[in-house]
């Protein structure tokens, strides 16, 4: 049977799943700017005085990182009906992945933002500068560059999550080499050509994103 | 509570002091850092505080400059409260935006410099300017480069701390405090982190700032030889309270208390 690697289906079935690929990195994409953003707001929440905010964030986090990503997807795209909140595979698939990833860059984020000095906080207050200054020209660029790591490997783990998404159809890699080995009854070559092109991606992705770190270090002036 | 009546709205009459600590106290749960502290620094005037580890001299410059609170007492500024505020006619705990109006007035050097490492030092010194009181960059770069100038630092205004030394860096941290134009200047042990041949470049700055400007000052030194020289007054502190104070010469010279006495000697021994 279906032991042997048929070049000719490989090139036939290779423009579908590239073009899949751009499904899946517009999906990786769009969930990691989402977890970006509200995953800074998740920190910088659990650093303000206000402790029953504090204690909420950190509880929500806490559940968002002890409960599987799958469950969290088909929650959204499932649940969120019963409750009048209709969305499309895509929608409901972003804001899933997003609100699983945010949680994690959260506490990136935290253990950035710890890592700037005491002493800096306080040069900003001898300076007169309100909180919003201090944040965002002072201890946030400084805790960029610590975080940029974690941050690199949540961008490379949101990246290898989304063919979680093809579970409510949403049409990326794994969704499309299913499509067509339930069309062909070959699986050998479209499963291969999924890992082939991860591994393609995930590499070199790794790689730059370290030479990225080098490269905000020294723009910053930081050693 | 603390009955807040005893203290008055501001300070009125002649010869207002530009700080004064009014019973003040302060506590870290259970240890009573400060105790009732009543100290005056007049306009102009360079007031040095000396005293033991521990002893809460520190404490008082960062109650001035509210990155701490106090327990009790009031803390006046140019005759208006620092850490508390006017409301209905009696004074309350001082809100963030009274603490911002009043903080203006006031700048400090750290022990361990604090500037700002993505900043090169002309950034550094630009960065409260512009961002702070809204100053043109073009304005804040001329007002940063004088006082870059003026404690030698001019040449390295492109570097980030990360390359100077000790020294230098303090240098450029009180170029950028005064670049807020600060009524009270306030140096907590500026020399302590520092090597000991690169101490008088700092020290020096100081003594040019003391010289040639009408800067109030307060800061906190073990540099007894310093002290004496440019200090118009020094205060020495023993658990939490002034034991004893008085011109540099009569306070060095011949010393009324014990501790003072003891204090002393046993600095002069470490050299
Ligand atoms: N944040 C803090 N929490 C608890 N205790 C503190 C804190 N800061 C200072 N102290 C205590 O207050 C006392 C005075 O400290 P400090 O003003 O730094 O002394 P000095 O500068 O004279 O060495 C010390 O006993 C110190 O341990
Ligand atoms: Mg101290």
């Amino acid at each position: 049977m279906g032991f042997h690697w048929k070049w000719d289906f490989t090139w036939e079935i290779l423009p579908r799943l590239l073009e899949a690929t751009l499904n899946t990195l517009i999906a990786a994409g769009a969930g990691y700017a989402i977890a970006i953003v509200l995953g800074l707001v998740l920190a910088l929440a659990q650093r303000t005085p206000y402790r029953a905010l504090t204690f909420v964030v950190r509880e929500f986090v806490e559940f968002i990182r002890s409960t599987p990503l799958i469950l969290q997807i088909f929650f959204v795209f499932y649940v969120g009906p019963q409750f009048g909140v209709r969305m499309s595979p895509w929608t409901s698939g972003m804001i899933a992945i997003g609100l699983h990833y945010s949680a994690y860059l959260s506490e990136v984020y935290r253990g950035g933002l710890n890592s700037v000095g005491k002493g800096q906080w306080e040069a900003c207050t001898a300076l007169n500068m309100s909180p919003r200054q201090a944040y965002t020209r002072i201890i946030i660029p400084q805790a960029v560059p610590p975080a940029l790591a974690g941050m690199g490997n949540y961008l490379v783990g949101i990246f290898k999550d989304t063919p979680m998404l093809s579970v409510i159809g949403v049409a990326e890699l794994m969704h499309t080499a299913n499509a067509i080995g339930s069309e062909s009854y070959r699986f050998l070559e479209p499963y291969t050509l999924v890992g082939v092109i991860f591994l393609a991606i995930s590499l070199p992705a790794a790689g730059f994103i370290r030479v990225f770190e080098t490269y905000v270090r020294r723009k910053l002036g930081l050693k | 509570m603390e009955d807040m009546s005893q203290y008055p709205l501001e300070l009125t009459g002649d010869n207002i002091p530009m700080v004064r600590f009014m019973n003040v106290t302060k506590r870290y749960g259970k240890l009573t850092v400060l105790d009732r502290l009543d100290l005056d620094v007049a306009t102009g005037e360079m007031v040095t505080v000396i005293g033991p580890s521990g002893s809460g001299k520190t404490t008082v410059l960062r109650m001035l400059m509210t990155l701490e609170t106090i327990n009790e007492g009031v803390i006046y500024v140019d005759g208006k409260p620092l850490t508390h505020m006017e409301k209905n006619g009696a004074l309350v705990p001082a809100s963030p935006k009274h603490l911002r109006m009043m903080r203006s007035q006031i700048g400090m050097c750290f022990q361990h410099f604090n500037l700002f490492p993505h900043m090169t030092a002309l950034e550094n010194c630009m960065e409260g300017p512009v961002q702070v009181l809204g100053m043109s960059k073009q304005e804040a770069r001329k007002r940063s480069e004088d006082l870059l100038d003026l404690v030698g630092m001019i040449e390295k205004k492109d570097q980030h701390p990360s390359r100077l030394s000790g020294g230098q860096q303090q240098r450029v941290a009180i170029a950028r405090a005064l670049a807020m134009r600060p009524k009270v200047m306030l140096f907590d042990e500026v020399t302590s982190a520092l090597d000991p041949e690169v101490i008088g470049e700092v020290t020096n700055v100081i003594r040019d700032l003391v010289d040639k400007h009408n800067l109030t000052m307060l800061m906190v030194t073990h540099q007894m030889g310093f002290a004496k020289d440019i200090s118009d007054r020094i205060c020495f502190f023993f658990d939490g309270s002034i034991e004893e104070q008085g011109a540099p010469d009569a306070l060095f010279g011949n010393p009324q208390r014990e501790r003072t006495q003891q204090f002393l000697s046993a600095v002069k021994e470490a050299g």
